[in-house]
C-alpha cells in the first residue's frame, strides 16, 4: 500500500536542528524513530504531516545507562535492545518481561519504548510497567527541558502531555531501594504477537506493600491506588485477595471492542490480578516462574 | 516533494537510487530493484511476509521508509545464502516439505536465520517466539518448527 500523504523527510544531525523544526512546524511535524506506528498511520492517512523528522542520527537519544540507581532510557532504545541486555534482565526484570510481550521480534527490533508511550494506545505494554517503576518522561523543546511523571503523561486514548514543539529525549526509572519482585501479566488471544486485551503490572515489596497498574482496561494506562491501599501492610492471603479483587473493579473501566467484551475484561481483571500478585510474591521469595515465562494469561 | 539520493548495500552490492520521502522500502525493493522474495501481505507489520534483514536484524520492510535504508546493509532471501544458517535451513525445509504455498517462507527463513545467529541452541519455545511474527496459513506451523529443530541438530 503506497503512502499518499506528501511530506518532506529530514534527518537532523544535532538536537537544535531537530528542535527548530518542531518549533516551526509543531503538530505538522512527526517524529520517526522505529516507524512501526507512524508508517501504519501514514499509510492509513491517520497522520498527515508536512515533515517527518528522523531522529536516529541524534547521539544523545541512543542507548541506556544505570547510574546512582536511575536508569535512563534514550528515546531510541528499542524493545529488542532491552531484551538483549543482561543489565535490564537483572535489575529491571519486570521491564524485561513486558518487553518480551510486545508484538514480535521483527517489530521489536525497531519499535522504541518512547514511541510506545508517545503512541499512547490504551493497550501499550510498556505503560503499566513504567507506571509501577514511577518513571519520568524527559522532553525537550527550544524553550527548555521538562520532566513529566508517567502518572501525568497519558491524558486520554492516544493522547499525551507532550507539547507540539517538544520531543521525548529519554525515560528515567528509579531502581526501588527496598527488596522487590514483579510480574507483568498480559491477557491476549494467543501467545506471540497480539495486542493486550488487558494487562496488569505488579511490583511487590518485602514489607507487604504493592504497586499496581493496568493497560487496556480503561481509556489510559493507570495505577490502582485503591487496590494498593487495600493490600498494603498485611500478608497476602485469600481474604485480602478477594477484597483486592472487589476493589480493582472500581478502578478499571474497560470497553467492548474487537479484541474482547467489557464483561470478559472485567472478569479477567480479577483473575489476572490474582495470578500477577501470586507470581510477584512467589518471585519475591525466590520461588515462582522465571521472568518471561507464564505471563500470558 | 524533495527527492533523496540514497545508497545502501543490497545483498552485498552497492545500489544508488532516487526515492521520494513517502516511498516504502518494501515497494522500492519489489518495484524498483526487482527483489521479489519479500511480499506485501497485511502491509501493516502483523504478518511478517515482508521481512528483510537491516544491519543484521529482521525488520518489517512494509513499515520502513526507503530513505531510512540510506547507508544500511539490507539482506533479502535472494542474498542470504552468505549467512551461516540460511542454506542449511532452506535444505531442511525442502527435505521436510515444511511449506505448502511458500508465501511466508522468505520471512520465516530470515527470522530463523536471525534466531540461529544469536542462539544456536534454541528451545522449542525460543523457536516459536522467533517466528511468532511470521504468519503461515497452510501448515499449522508444526513442520516449520520441526524443520528449524532439525537444522539445529544438523541432521
Amino acid at each position: 500500500m503506497p503512502i499518499t500523504t506528501e511530506f518532506e523527510y529530514i534527518k537532523p544531525k544535532d538536537m537544535d536542528e531537530a528542535l527548530h523544526v518542531f518549533s516551526v512546524y509543531k503538530e505538522k511535524a512527526r517524529v520517526l524513530a522505529g516507524g512501526t506506528d507512524l508508517v501504519v498511520h501514514l499509510k492509513e492517512n491517520l497522520a498527515r504531516p508536512e515533515v517527518v523528522v528522523d531522529i536516529k542520527a541524534l547521539p544523545e537519544l541512543a542507548g541506556f545507562t544505570l547510574r546512582d540507581g536511575t536508569l535512563r532510557l534514550g528515546a531510541l532504545v528499542t524493545f529488542s535492545d532491552l531484551i538483549a541486555s543482561p543489565l535490564i534482565k537483572s535489575k529491571f526484570p519486570l521491564l524485561w518481561e513486558a518487553s518480551l510481550t510486545v508484538a514480535s521480534v521483527g517489530v521489536r527490533n525497531r519499535a522504541t519504548v518512547a514511541g510506545n508511550i508517545c503512541s499512547a494506545v490504551p493497550s501499550a505494554d510498556s505503560a503499566p510497567v513504567l507506571a509501577v517503576y514511577e518513571a519520568e518522561v524527559l522532553t525537550r523543546s527550544l524553550k527548555g527541558e521538562r520532566r513529566i511523571p508517567i502518572a501525568d503523561w497519558f491524558t486520554g486514548p492516544k493522547k499525551t502531555a507532550l507539547l507540539p514543539e517538544e520531543i521525548v529525549t529519554s525515560i528515567e526509572l528509579k531502581l526501588p531501594e527496598k527488596k522487590h519482585a514483579g510480574c507483568y501479566m498480559k491477557l491476549s488471544r494467543y501467545e506471540g504477537e497480539d495486542l493486550a486485551q488487558g494487562g496488569i503490572a505488579v511490583l511487590a515489596f518485602a514489607d507487604n506493600t504493592y504497586r499496581l497498574a493496568t493497560c487496556a482496561l480503561g481509556p489510559k494506562p493507570a495505577r490502582c491506588p485503591g487496590t494498593e491501599a487495600v493490600l498494603s501492610g498485611a500478608r497476602l492471603g485469600e481474604k485480602l485477595l478477594s477484597k483486592a479483587k472487589e476493589t480493582i473493579l472500581g478502578e478499571v473501566s474497560p470497553i467492548s471492542d474487537i479484541r474482547s467484551s467489557k464483561e470478559y475484561r472485567l472478569h479477567m481483571t480479577q483473575i489476572m490480578l490474582g495470578r500477577a500478585l501470586g507470581s510477584a510474591v512467589a518471585r519475591l521469595f525466590g520461588k515462582g516462574a522465571k521472568y518471561g515465562t507464564e505471563n500470558i494469561c | 516533494m524533495k527527492q533523496h539520493n540514497i545508497q545502501f548495500w543490497l545483498n552485498g552490492e552497492k545500489v544508488s537510487l532516487q526515492v521520494e520521502p513517502s516511498d516504502v522500502l518494501l515497494d522500492v525493493l519489489r518495484g524498483k530493484l526487482g527483489i521479489k522474495s519479500p511480499k506485501a501481505g497485511c502491509d501493516r507489520g502483523d504478518c511478517g511476509t515482508c521481512t528483510v534483514l537491516m544491519n543484521g536484524k529482521t525488520i518489517r520492510s512494509c513499515l520502513a521508509l526507503a530513505v531510512e535504508a540510506d547507508g544500511a546493509e539490507i539482506v533479502t532471501l535472494e542474498g542470504a545464502n552468505s549467512r551461516k544458517w540460511t542454506q542449511r535451513l532452506q535444505k531442511t525445509f525442502h527435505e521436510k516439505n515444511a511449506f505448502q504455498c511458500g508465501f511466508c517462507a522468505p520471512g520465516v527463513i530470515l527470522s530463523a536465520t536471525e534466531l540461529l545467529e544469536n542462539n544456536s541452541r534454541p528451545t522449542t519455545h525460543d523457536i516459536k517466539e522467533a517466528i511468532a511474527g511470521n504468519l503461515c496459513r497452510c501448515t499449522g506451523y508444526e513442520p516449520i518448527v520441526e524443520a528449524i529443530e532439525e537444522t539445529v541438530k544438523g541432521k
